[in-house]
C-alpha cells in the first residue's frame, strides 16, 4: 500500500487503484446488490440468495406499498424533512446572526451564545424520558410537533456552523448597509443571508439527512400508525414481515431509494457540505 | 476606542423566541431529567424524594454495570478500526490513482443510509446469508448465526463500522488533499518513504482532522442505538444493550423512569468529562501548531 508516488508522479497506481475497487464491490456494492436481488426475487427463488435472481418479481415492491401504506408514511417523512428544512435554515441563521454580531458588544448575546453551545453536550438520550411528558403536555407529540421540535434541537449545532462563518464576513459590509439606510432585518434578509450560502448548504444537507434517517425521535414522540414515518415504520413493520424477506428487502430498498436518487443528483455538494460542517468543529 | 453602541430590538427578537423555546422544549427536560433522578417516579403515580438512592443502587445494579461495559468496548473498538481503515482507505483514495470520484462516491454511500435500514440488512446477512456460504463451503464457524450468540457484539461493532466509516474516510481525505505534495518530494530526497514518511511527515499534518475524528467518533458510539434496536435488541440476553438501549427500554416501559434518569445524568457527566479530555487535548494541539 505504501509504494505510491515513487518518483513518477504522473503514472496511475494500479495496485491501490484495483485493492480500492475490490473493497468497494465487494464490502458495499454487495451488499446493495444483495439487497436488490432478495427484493426483486420471487418467494421461492430464496435457495441460492448470492446467484442472480431467476425472474424479476417486481410485485414485491407494489405489495410492500401496500403492506406498509408507504405513500402515506412517504408524505410524512418528506412534510417532516421539507419544513424543517426550510424553517431551521430561516430561524436558525437569524439567531446564529443577533448573536455572533452582538456578541462582543453585548453580555446578554454573550451568553445566549454559551447557552446554545453547552447544550451540545447533552446527549438526545439524556432528554428522552422527560422529553416525552413534556411533548404530551404540550401536544407536540404529532408529524406537525416532532417539526417543531427539529427545529428547536438543531439550535446549537447550527448556531455553532453559522457563527464561524458570519464572523468571516466583515462588519464593514453590514455597517455600509446600515450607511444606506438598511434596517438590521434587511441588512440581514438582503446582504448577508445570501452570503451564507455554502454554510446554509450544509446545514440543509446535515438536517436532510437527520431527519430523513431519525429513529429514535419518531419512536419515542409519534405512536399513532398514520403519523409514523419511513424509518419508524420499517421497525414497527419488523415483525409483521417475519419470513416474507422479499417484501422486507422491497421495503427497505423503498425508503433507501428517494435518499439514494438525492444522492447521485447531488453528491458533489452533499460531500462538501459534509466535510465543510464537521472540519468547522 | 468604539463608544458602545445601542443594539437594535431587532436582534433581540431574533433570538429571544428562538431561546424560550428552546429552554421549555430542551433545558426543562433536561433539567426534569435531573430532578427526577432525585425521585422514585415510575413514570406515572405518585412520587417521593429519595435523595441519592438511584445514584447509589446504579454502582451495584449488574444490568447499568454491563450497559457501560458493552457501550464503551463498542465505542473504543469502533472508533479505533474507523481511525485505522478510514486512513487506509483514504490514502489510497488520495493516491494516484483512476476513478477517483467513482469511488469517493461509492465509499460515501453508507453514510447516506440510515442505520435502522443498513442493520436490518446486515441482520439477514449475518443470520442467513453467512450460514448459508459455512454450509456451502464446509466452514463451522460462519454456520451459526453471530448475533445470537456470545459474540453478538462483533456484528453490531461490523455494522456501526460499516456505516460511519465512510464520514472518517472523507474527513481524512480532506485533510491529506492539505498537504502539499512538493513536501513529499523532500521527504523522498531524504529518504524517508513508505510508513516511516506516514508517521514522521504525514500524520503531524493531519493531525487536526484525527481530533476531528476522534472527538466525533467516539461521542457517536458511546450513543448507538438503532444498530442494536435493529439486529439483536440488546440481547441475546442483555449483551448487547447499551446505555441508550437501557434508557429507552427500561425509563419507558420497565417502572424505572426515575431511576434510568439517574443512569442519563451518569451518561450526561461521563459524555461531559470525555469531550473535556478530548477538547484539552485539541486545545494543546492547537497551540503547539501556533506556538
Amino acid at each position: 500500500m505504501t509504494h505510491r508516488t515513487k518518483l513518477h508522479k504522473e503514472k496511475v497506481n494500479w495496485p491501490i487503484t484495483i485493492i480500492l475497487m475490490v473493497v468497494a464491490a465487494g464490502l458495499i456494492l454487495f451488499p446493495l446488490y444483495l439487497t436488490i436481488s432478495i427484493a426483486l426475487r420471487d418467494p421461492s427463488d430464496m435457495v441460492n440468495l448470492l446467484a442472480f435472481p431467476k425472474k424479476l418479481n417486481f410485485s414485491n415492491f407494489a405489495e410492500a406499498w401496500k403492506m406498509t401504506n408507504y405513500p402515506l408514511k412517504f408524505r410524512n417523512t418528506l412534510f417532516i424533512t421539507v419544513i424543517n428544512l426550510v424553517f431551521t435554515i430561516i430561524t436558525n441563521s437569524a439567531v446564529s446572526y443577533a448573536i455572533t454580531r452582538n456578541y462582543k458588544k453585548s453580555k446578554f448575546f454573550k451568553g445566549m451564545y454559551y447557552y446554545f453551545i453547552s447544550a451540545m453536550f447533552i446527549p438526545f438520550s439524556v432528554l428522552m424520558l422527560p422529553l416525552v411528558k413534556q411533548a404530551a403536555l404540550f401536544h407536540v407529540d404529532n408529524i406537525g410537533g416532532i417539526t417543531f421540535l427539529y427545529i428547536i434541537f438543531g439550535l446549537p449545532m447550527n448556531i455553532f456552523l453559522y457563527s464561524g462563518y458570519i464572523k468571516s464576513i466583515p462588519e464593514a459590509i453590514d455597517e455600509a448597509a446600515t450607511i444606506d439606510g438598511a434596517s438590521p432585518l434587511q441588512t440581514f434578509t438582503r446582504v448577508i443571508f445570501p452570503m451564507l450560502k455554502p454554510m446554509t448548504a450544509t446545514v440543509a444537507i446535515l438536517s436532510f439527512m437527520w431527519t430523513w434517517n431519525d429513529f429514535l425521535m419518531p419512536l419515542i414522540l409519534l405512536s399513532k400508525p398514520e403519523q409514523q414515518t419511513l424509518q419508524l415504520s420499517q421497525y414497527v413493520f419488523q415483525g409483521q414481515f417475519t419470513t416474507q424477506y422479499n417484501l422486507a428487502f422491497a421495503s427497505y430498498l423503498l425508503v433507501i431509494l428517494p435518499i439514494l436518487v438525492v444522492y447521485i443528483f447531488c453528491q458533489k455538494w452533499i460531500i462538501s457540505g459534509v466535510v465543510s460542517g464537521a472540519v468547522k468543529q | 476606542m468604539k463608544k458602545k453602541k445601542r443594539i437594535s430590538l431587532t436582534f433581540y427578537a431574533m433570538v429571544i423566541p428562538m431561546a424560550i423555546l428552546f429552554f421549555i422544549f430542551h433545558t426543562i427536560p433536561f433539567l426534569q431529567g435531573v430532578f427526577y433522578s432525585f425521585t422514585d417516579w415510575k413514570g406515572y403515580g405518585t412520587w417521593n424524594l429519595v435523595g441519592l438512592r438511584n445514584y447509589t443502587h446504579i454502582f451495584s445494579d449488574k444490568n447499568i454495570y454491563s450497559s457501560y461495559l458493552f457501550t464503551f468496548k463498542l465505542a473504543i473498538c469502533a472508533t479505533i478500526l474507523v481511525n485505522v481503515i478510514g486512513l487506509l482507505i483514504a490514502s489510497g483514495l488520495n493516491a494516484k490513482i483512476k476513478c477517483r470520484n467513482v469511488l469517493k462516491a461509492i465509499y460515501f454511500i453508507p453514510y447516506m443510509l440510515g442505520t435502522l435500514i443498513i442493520s436490518f440488512v446486515f441482520k439477514f446477512v449475518f443470520s442467513n446469508i453467512l450460514p448459508m456460504v459455512g454450509e456451502q463451503l464446509g466452514i463451522e464457524a460462519l454456520r451459526l448465526n453471530i448475533l445470537g450468540t456470545n459474540q453478538a457484539w462483533i456484528g453490531v461493532l461490523f455494522v456501526t463500522v460499516w456505516q460511519s466509516l465512510a464520514f472518517n474516510v472523507l474527513i481524512y481525505l480532506a485533510g491529506l488533499q492539505t498537504v502539499d505534495q512538493d513536501i513529499y518530494e523532500a521527504a523522498n530526497l531524504d529518504g524517508a518513504v513508505g510508513f516511516k514518511r506516514f508517521m514522521k511527515i504525514t500524520f503531524p499534518l493531519i493531525a487536526p482532522f484525527f481530533t476531528i475524528n476522534m472527538v466525533l467518533s467516539a461521542r457517536g458510539y458511546l450513543m448507538a442505538f438503532d444498530q442494536v434496536m435493529a439486529m439483536t435488541d440488546g440481547g441475546p440476553g442483555t449483551l448487547t444493550t447499551t446505555i441508550s438501549v437501557l434508557i429507552y427500554k427500561k425509563g419507558f416501559s420497565g417502572g424505572q423512569f426515575a431511576y434510568q434518569s439517574a443512569n442519563a445524568v451518569m451518561m450526561f457527566v461521563v459524555i461531559v468529562v470525555i469531550s473535556i479530555i478530548q477538547l484539552k487535548v485539541l486545545d494543546k494541539r492547537e497551540e503547539t501548531i501556533n506556538g
